[in-house]
């Protein structure tokens, strides 16, 4: 099992469950950013976020998502160094072949997710958590960070929802790759299914990026 | 001349090789241990040879020129592998396969080491299968069988159309897995360029490192030659690039007999040469004639008008072809054996029918096509359609594939007795590279089938029986004279290849010795023509030694030094084969003499004076060599004529 | 036809190379890719210049020896085919052609471009085979393999170990030359008996010569020129996970 995980097939295997991790946990971060939007006032998103935030299932489990986005990242950078290493000298005319297109820059979509991501804690996780600079407010007698207003000044910004879109955009590339990549990673590869991998992962990406999308251009345009 | 012995066992046939086994030595454990085995080339049979002697426990060394042993020659094998398992219970046995293999070789193999050949084929598809070699199966489960090369009898092993490569890559397998254990160790990128005897016995080889151009010194206790065929001596040919024959010809230039050179086989369905700055011919399986018809245009003015374009093949009427092979031998028609068919197609060229380049006959699928429909044609010949398509450009589900004749295999190779040894002691040739089973021509799928023999179930056997007179003979050091010298030889030569100065390549010098070769020790041989050959390339060889020019220096990575060493042996190899071709008067098998024919073209035999094997001893540089023969005696065979007619 | 080729040309293993220009003229477009490159190297022996090392061998596209890098393609534009196979046909008059050795970490260049691939033959020693002795093994029809099994396992076991999948893959991994291995014998029942070991030890050993990981973009199976499917590459990642786990 040691040889396993730091084996190239192991580290894949790691790399591919972090992912799908990171998957199922895109669709809960997006149901929830869609309250904001869906309903008339904050309060569902803001009790949301704070259940999120304070619920001790939900705390242990934000360990695991973190612990799969370093693993994720980690073994990401580890991967790419390796590959780097296996071909010292480059090619004068690189690879034409037609093949997946996303899949020739998981790294670079990776690296700018990252920076993203990165802010994106600053904006919102850490200063609720830590710095308490939040505005509050009161939904049956009790206080509530209110960071939904956080995300409408955010979103007010033109840079801002210009930055979040391509940002999203290049997750997207990330996924159509990523998804489906997972799976084979994983050893599942079968004439029937495996195109409906693909079709699911094509689906889910478009879903998740467009939801994700459209919360800064409703905001900008119309709240 | 003397009268070469065998050294076949006592009894009747059926009972040779099992009381050779029971009576032959064996070595014991302990002491293979102490025993080094050198073994000359990684195809069929050097792999499958090193595999087996090192699963007994001798250390092995295992050499070949390419850069892996996974791509020796014996890869390029399509059809298929021979087998009297008589799973399709249609009436095979050892016997039959042992009678259609000396009958397809006209009666000029030893009959019992085809019949050892016929007893042990089936034993190699069960070790094949057992290393996971993926032969085709039917629905049940079990292997299919198909026919091959006109048999009567399905009795062909085949995976696709690759059938070689499977089996090649078992072997090499089976041979990695020795490399793992320490058991052999392995010489890629290693050329032999001599080989080393001691008191008249092998003890190693000189070799070049191809990579550095080192030359280095290997002991052996016994050196085992698996290197085949000669026939890229002709320049044009099927063979792959890189196959020589030096090694051969630097043992008979040591001593081993060179047996029936002259015998070499001519493939009727090759595709035709397109331009002269060709190498290298390209064969296309011989399972094509099960379904397709071979025709030329029966009028000179259709071959004018098919020459320059103005019609297609299609555009001839049914009544102008002449489907030749099918209207002189009724009998088996397109499926005559290899010779009969090549030289039909060649008379048909000489006469003026051929098409394409005036060097071509058509191999139609037309009329297998309307009868069994385009996709049952796919389904078997779909690959072999494809190569075609990419190297010719066109199609030929709806053209007519163009086909002609090109060496391919060579049936004559080192004289070797029963055991597999040379008559030097400890010296050993397997595969392709002896003479042993083929005869005068050999049958489809058969080749497969004796490298393999050789190499898992007879050489195994039978080097033991030599090396268990070795055993008090400790490893003896590289530094001994014979070595040195033979080293010396080894480095003047590559030297003097150096310091011609020439203008010509070595490229050059082949192609235009193996064009003559071609013309002269070809598909059609006479007197005259034999004669003036042999004189030719004595002069050819005294141009090759003034005239050549090698690029590079002998002690780095120099494909062209590589070359000139190889063809320089060539040139030699052809002046043998013309003299062998001159002193077999007669027609036989790949051996046709025009001289020697029937009223309606076929071959004449004559087995009152030519029932033997001829095999050549080297008198030394400038001299004749000195013929000796191995009568053939046929006891359990009744020896007939070819006739594939009625 | 007429051409431009550039063509990397290095001494030996520790020189450094450099691209080399080439003009050649009236080539028919009958020729094989090596075939013009003979007329080359013929051309260069005529001026007392060293011709071009390349690898090559059976030139019928079986043997594996050849390689070349032609123009962002391992064996050349065409699909389906080795460099031997490919014809002057699928380039256009007047086209500038760039001839790149094999470029991985574990393949170092010997000699222009011939490259060093005895790292595949590492791995197979590894575990590429089946432990049976030669004799003393059953009937071959002793045990019945289920057609659709034999068919795949031989479109596994029809690669010819050239290299192609680790010259094209971005990462240099040899994941599809391993995964043919493998999944051959993973089919057969032959093979199955020491199924676990062999992906261990022949993933073990790949990682160990320093290719790289495989990302599943699948250029090596649409350069393969045996068409070999990526589906082998799951396979193989399965044969090794369940090795480990069980």
């Amino acid at each position: 099992m040691s040889n396993f995980l730091t084996s190239s097939i192991g580290k894949k295997l790691i790399m591919s469950l972090a992912g799908l991790f990171l998957v199922t946990f895109l669709l809960v971060h997006l149901g929830i950013n869609l309250s904001l939007i869906i309903a008339d006032s904050r309060e569902p998103f803001n009790k949301a976020a704070h259940f999120m935030g304070t619920n001790v299932i939900v705390k242990a489990l934000e360990f695991v998502l973190f612990g799969g986005f370093l693993l994720h990242m980690i073994y990401g950078v580890v991967l790419q160094l390796q590959n780097w290493f296996a071909r010292p000298t480059r090619y004068k005319k690189e690879n034409y072949s037609q093949t997946s297109f996303f899949s020739k820059f998981m790294i670079h979509t990776a690296v700018i997710i990252t920076v993203f991501l990165v802010i994106h804690l600053f904006d919102f996780y850490l200063k609720a958590k830590f710095f308490g600079d939040v505005p509050l407010v009161v939904y049956d007698g009790k206080d509530y960070h209110d960071l939904g207003i956080l995300v409408i000044e955010k979103f007010k910004l033109g840079w801002v929802v210009v930055f979040y879109i391509a940002c999203f955009l290049l997750l997207a590339f990330h996924l159509l790759h990523g998804f489906q990549s997972a799976f084979q990673s994983l050893g599942i590869n079968h004439k029937t299914y495996t195109p409906l991998i693909k079709a699911i992962g094509v689906i889910y990406t478009i879903a998740v990026t467009a939801g994700f999308i459209f919360i800064p251009v409703y905001v900008y345009f119309w709240m | 001349m003397t009268q070469l012995n065998a050294r076949i066992p006592e009894g009747p046939l059926a009972e040779k090789w099992n009381n050779y086994k029971a009576s032959q030595k064996l070595v014991n454990p302990a002491n293979k241990r102490k025993l080094d085995i050198i073994v000359v080339g990684t195809g069929l049979a050097g792999a499958s040879a090193a595999a087996s002697l090192g699963e007994l426990g001798f250390n092995v060394k295992a050499f070949c020129y390419q850069d892996s042993p996974r791509r020796a020659h014996s890869i390029a094998a399509q059809g298929g592998i021979n087998a009297a398992k008589n799973y399709p219970n249609d009436g095979d046995s050892v016997y039959r396969l042992y009678y259609d293999t000396i009958k397809g070789g006209d009666y000029r193999a030893r009959e019992a080491n085809v019949y050892r050949l016929a007893e042990v084929s089936g034993s190699i598809i069960d070790q094949c299968v057992a290393q996971g070699v993926p032969f085709a199966r039917e629905y049940g489960g079990l292997l299919d069988n198909r026919s091959f090369g006109g048999a009567q009898v399905s009795r062909t092993f085949y995976a696709r159309g690759q059938t070689g490569q499977q089996l090649l890559l078992g072997a090499y397998s089976a041979m990695m897995r020795q490399v793992k254990l320490g058991r052999v160790k392995l010489y890629p990128r290693t050329e032999m360029l001599d080989v080393v005897l001691i008191d008249g016995k092998a003890r190693g080889i000189i070799t070049r490192n191809l990579v550095t151009g080192k030359i280095e010194r290997h002991f052996g206790h016994a050196v085992v030659i698996a290197t085949g065929g000669y026939g890229r001596a002709f320049f044009l040919s099927t063979n792959a690039m890189g196959s020589n024959s030096s090694a051969v010809w630097q043992i008979y230039k040591k001593g081993a007999y060179f047996a029936n050179p002259a015998f070499v086989q001519i493939h009727p369905t090759c595709i035709p040469v397109h331009g002269d700055y060709q190498s290298k011919l390209t064969l296309m399986s011989e399972s094509l004639r099960n379904d397709g018809r071979i025709w030329v245009p029966k009028k000179k003015e259709d071959v004018e008008a098919l020459r320059s374009g103005r019609i297609k093949p299609g555009d001839i009427a049914e009544d102008d072809r002449d489907y030749y092979l099918e209207r002189r031998y009724p009998a088996f028609g397109n499926l005559v054996p290899r010779d009969v068919a090549s030289r039909a197609a060649k008379e048909r060229c000489d006469a003026g029918y051929g098409v394409g380049s005036g060097l071509a006959v058509y191999l139609d699928f037309k009329e297998a096509i309307g009868r069994l429909g385009k996709h049952v044609i796919e389904e078997r010949y779909g690959n072999l359609f494809q190569m075609y398509e990419k190297i010719v450009d066109d199609n030929p589900y709806e053209t007519p594939m163009m086909i002609y004749p090109a060496i391919h295999y060579c049936m004559g190779g080192i004289w070797v007795d029963y055991e597999l040894m040379t008559n030097i002691p400890g010296l050993f040739s397997i595969g392709e590279c002896n003479f042993s089973d083929h005869g005068a021509n050999r049958l489809g799928a058969s080749a497969l089938m004796q490298g393999l023999a050789d190499g898992y179930f007879v050489l195994p056997y039978t080097i033991q029986n030599y090396l268990a007179g070795e055993i008090l003979t400790p490893r003896i050091p590289v530094t001994q004279p014979e070595f040195e010298e033979s080293e010396n030889s080894v480095r003047e030569r590559l030297n003097k290849l150096m310091q011609i100065g020439g203008k010509q390549s070595a490229d050059q010098l082949h192609r235009k010795f193996g064009l003559h070769l071609w013309e002269t020790v070809g598909m059609a041989r006479n007197r005259k023509e034999l004669e003036k050959a042999v004189k030719d390339f004595s002069a050819l060889r005294e141009e090759f030694w003034a005239d050549l020019r090698v690029t590079g220096m002998v002690d780095e990575f120099n494909p062209e030094l590589e070359k000139a060493s190889r063809v320089a042996d060539f040139i030699e190899i052809g002046e043998l084969m013309a003299r062998d071709a001159l002193q077999r008067e007669e027609s036989c098998g790949g051996h046709f003499r025009e001289e020697y024919q029937t009223e309606e073209g076929e071959a004449k035999r004559d087995d009152n004076d030519f029932m033997f094997v001829g095999a050549w001893e080297y008198a030394g540089q400038g001299k004749e060599p000195i013929l000796h023969k191995e009568s053939l005696i046929y006891e359990n065979i009744k020896v007939q004529s070819r006739n594939y007619k009625i | 036809m007429d051409f431009t080729l550039k063509i990397w040309r290095q001494e030996n293993a520790k020189a450094k190379g450099r691209f080399e220009t080439y003009n050649i003229t009236g080539i028919s477009a009958d020729c094989s890719f090596l075939e013009m490159l003979d007329i080359l190297n013929q051309q260069l022996i005529d001026k007392i210049e060293k011709p071009i090392c390349f690898d090559h061998d059976c030139r019928e596209g079986i043997c594996g020896a050849c390689s070349l890098y032609i123009n962002g393609h391992p064996h050349g534009p065409d699909t389906g085919v080795t460099t031997c196979q490919l014809h002057m046909r699928k380039f256009k008059d007047g086209d500038t052609i760039i001839i790149e050795p094999w470029r991985a970490k574990p393949f170092p260049v010997i000699k222009d471009l011939v490259v060093d691939r005895s790292a595949f033959d590492q791995i197979i020693e590894a575990g590429g085979f089946v432990s049976v002795n030669t004799g003393g093994v059953p009937d071959a029809n002793a045990i019945p393999v289920p057609r659709v099994d034999a068919e795949t396992a031989m479109d596994a076991a029809a690669c010819i170990g050239c290299g192609a999948c680790v010259a094209t893959c971005k990462n240099a991994s040899a994941m599809l030359f391993v995964a043919a291995k493998v999944s051959q014998f993973a089919l057969l029942p032959q093979g199955k008996i020491e199924a676990k070991e062999r992906a261990i030890n022949m993933v073990a050993k790949m990682d160990e010569l320093g290719f790289g990981n495989c990302t599943n973009t699948g250029a090596c199976e649409a350069e393969c020129p045996k068409n070999i499917s990526i589906s082998h590459i799951a396979r193989l990642n399965r044969e090794y996970l369940t090795a480990n786990i069980s």
